[in-house]
């Protein structure tokens, strides 16, 4: 075991806890995740030549108040007068000695507290996004810039400003509550999701760290569930990514290319993680009678994960599902794939109505999905000379080569069985 | 990536039944396992009843052979598992250290097996088993 794994294992483990102490001493979001870095390096630099310590926690507290007794002192001194502060220095030095005894105390509250105020709503979601990784998930620019594909300048940016923006508007270090939690709280779970995104779309053979955001999401999601087990939303967030997350073996194919849910091997689909998300997704439905957007989204998962096939599927609580949820969170893609789950449920007739309804829809103008479904739809109506059409234009709006070779087989070769055609192109048919 | 941490409690092998920790062990094990659940890492744990409750069935001959608990000639047995997920084998390893065991204690540090840990054809096998347990 090398010594350097060994500090990246301690800094896993102790980081938030660390940003979490050092931001409610400091009363700055943004000097605490300066400070708290430059402990990760120092321990870099000192604990393979000196051994680590008895207790990193207590060295790498004592080490980063230090430099943040450092910093203030030279900001002082640079100012030539006493600028007004967020903290009291003297008061900082004097706590000093009690920095190990204060390790035992209760972490919680802080960790909430600095969820919350790193994943504030005033902050774009991308800057969110960037700095809870950073001061949450205890990743370093660079790797945060390699799993996002983005430059380093960029990420650092990102964290720059949102630590800005929340210095500037005087944010405090609280919990919210009553009528701005909800928002706060909304705003926190859209950080998680996102990062789970953004790995869940990673390619075969792209960076391990792209694919690890998802595991990175899932363990915010984890914690959060664990500081608020009474957030019907949290619970259903992270039964979503696990339900999500059990098909991630399934979700592309040996070349890389995304496979449809309806078209993936449900063998390949992680069971165990699955039955995590469907006992969470009990526990959070137990909590509330009126699931939120995650709740919800949950629920249509475990639709498709209780079902050993396509045709085995509860459509009709799927349909009923997105009805709620484009109620709850409406969007144009949730209604395109309730315009889906009706067609299944109901039959393609009532599907295609919904569909309909959608064309003026300027949100979807630019993408390949609404033609695609629509021409599935029409196919199944056996009105073929429109259905080759959608499937001719969704071609043109698909930036996938493969997908849109699929496409364009389903626009010509409507005269066999378009279906047969397209599934037997698919690895593995259901 | 899942890691096993298996807990190895010393003397558990010739425990009696009805063997309980203290209350104050428990406790302490209790704040541990908050401590994982707080990072986000743990999956899943348990605890074992020991080995004078169990059986073992083993196999010479090509034959199952039952034989009742405690076993006479086993020095180490399970008392429990917690299942994490951790970015390394590091962190695993500084979870185990944390934990607060016995001093005649063992925690045994393993990493699970992932589908795509298997070569192709073993995927196949398994998958194609998995499909069968399903119907």
């Amino acid at each position: 075991m090398t010594t350097t794994a060994t500090i990246e294992a301690v800094w896993r483990i102790e980081q938030p806890k660390l940003a979490a102490r050092l931001t409610r001493r400091l009363r700055d979001v943004g000097l605490a995740e300066e400070v708290v870095q430059d402990a990760f390096l120092e321990a870099l630099e000192r604990w393979p030549r000196d051994g680590i310590p008895r207790n990193p926690a207590a060295w790498l507290t004592r080490v980063a108040i230090n430099r943040a007794l450092d910093r203030l002192r030279r900001t002082v001194m640079l100012d030539g007068k006493h600028r007004e502060l967020a903290i009291d220095l003297a008061e900082l030095e004097r706590e000093m000695p009690d920095m190990e005894a204060a390790l035992d105390e209760d972490i919680d509250d802080d960790l909430l507290r600095l969820i919350f105020t790193a994943c504030h709503s005033m902050l774009p979601a991308e800057q969110r996004v960037a700095l809870a990784l950073r001061m949450l998930g205890g990743l370093t620019t660079p790797e945060i810039a390699r799993a996002f594909m983005v430059p380093e300048a960029t990420i650092a940016q990102r964290i720059v400003r949102a630590k800005r923006a929340l210095r500037d508007a005087g944010v405090a270090f609280d919990t919210p509550r009553g009528e701005q939690r909800r928002e706060r709280l909304a705003a926190v779970l859209e950080v998680v999701y996102l990062i789970f995104n953004e790995g869940y779309v990673a390619s075969v053979g792209s960076d391990w760290l792209r694919a690890g955001l998802c595991d990175e999401a899932l363990r915010l999601g984890r914690l959060l569930a664990a500081l608020m087990p009474e957030e019907p939303e949290a619970l259903g967030l992270v039964a979503l990514m696990e339900l999500n997350a059990s098909r991630f073996a399934a979700r592309i194919d040996k070349a890389g290319n995304p496979i449809l849910l309806l078209d993936q091997d449900r063998s390949r689909w992680d069971w165990s993680l699955a039955r995590r998300g469907l006992d969470g997704l009990n526990r959070a439905m137990a909590l509330t009678p009126t699931p939120g957007r995650y709740l919800l989204q949950a629920m249509i998962a475990a639709c498709h994960a209780r079902a050993v096939s396509v045709a085995d599927t509860d459509w009709i609580a799927i349909a009923a599902f997105y009805q709620a949820l484009a109620l709850a969170a409406p969007s144009p893609i949730v209604e395109v794939n309730r315009a889906v789950a009706v067609g299944m449920a109901f039959g393609p007739t009532q599907g295609l109505a919904i569909a309909d309804g959608l064309q003026d829809e300027p949100r979807l103008r630019d993408s390949h999905l609404l033609p695609t479904v629509r021409g599935d739809l029409l196919e199944k109506l056996g009105r073929i000379e429109e259905a080759r059409a959608e499937f001719r234009r969704a071609a043109e709006l698909t930036g996938n080569e493969r997908e849109r070779a699929l496409l364009l087989a389903r626009a010509g070769r409507h005269h066999l069985n378009v279906n047969t055609a397209y599934r037997s192109t698919r690895q593995r048919p259901l | 990536m899942r890691f096993m941490m298996l807990m190895i409690p010393g003397g558990y092998a010739t425990a009696a039944p009805d063997v309980m920790p203290s209350a104050n062990a428990v406790e302490e094990m209790m704040k541990y396992n908050e401590a994982l659940k707080r990072a986000g890492v743990l999956l899943a744990l348990d605890g074992l009843h020991p080995p004078s409750t169990g059986a073992r069935v083993s196999f010479k001959g090509g034959k199952p052979t039952v034989t009742d608990g405690p076993f006479a000639e086993v020095k180490e047995v399970l008392g429990g598992y917690w299942m994490i997920d951790v970015r390394s084998r590091e962190e695993a390893i500084e979870w185990a250290r944390r934990c607060p065991a016995g001093e005649n204690d063992v925690i045994e540090v393993r990493r699970v097996q992932e589908m795509s840990d298997f070569p192709e054809d073993v995927q196949k096998a398994v998958v194609e088993g998995f499909s069968g347990l399903k119907d």
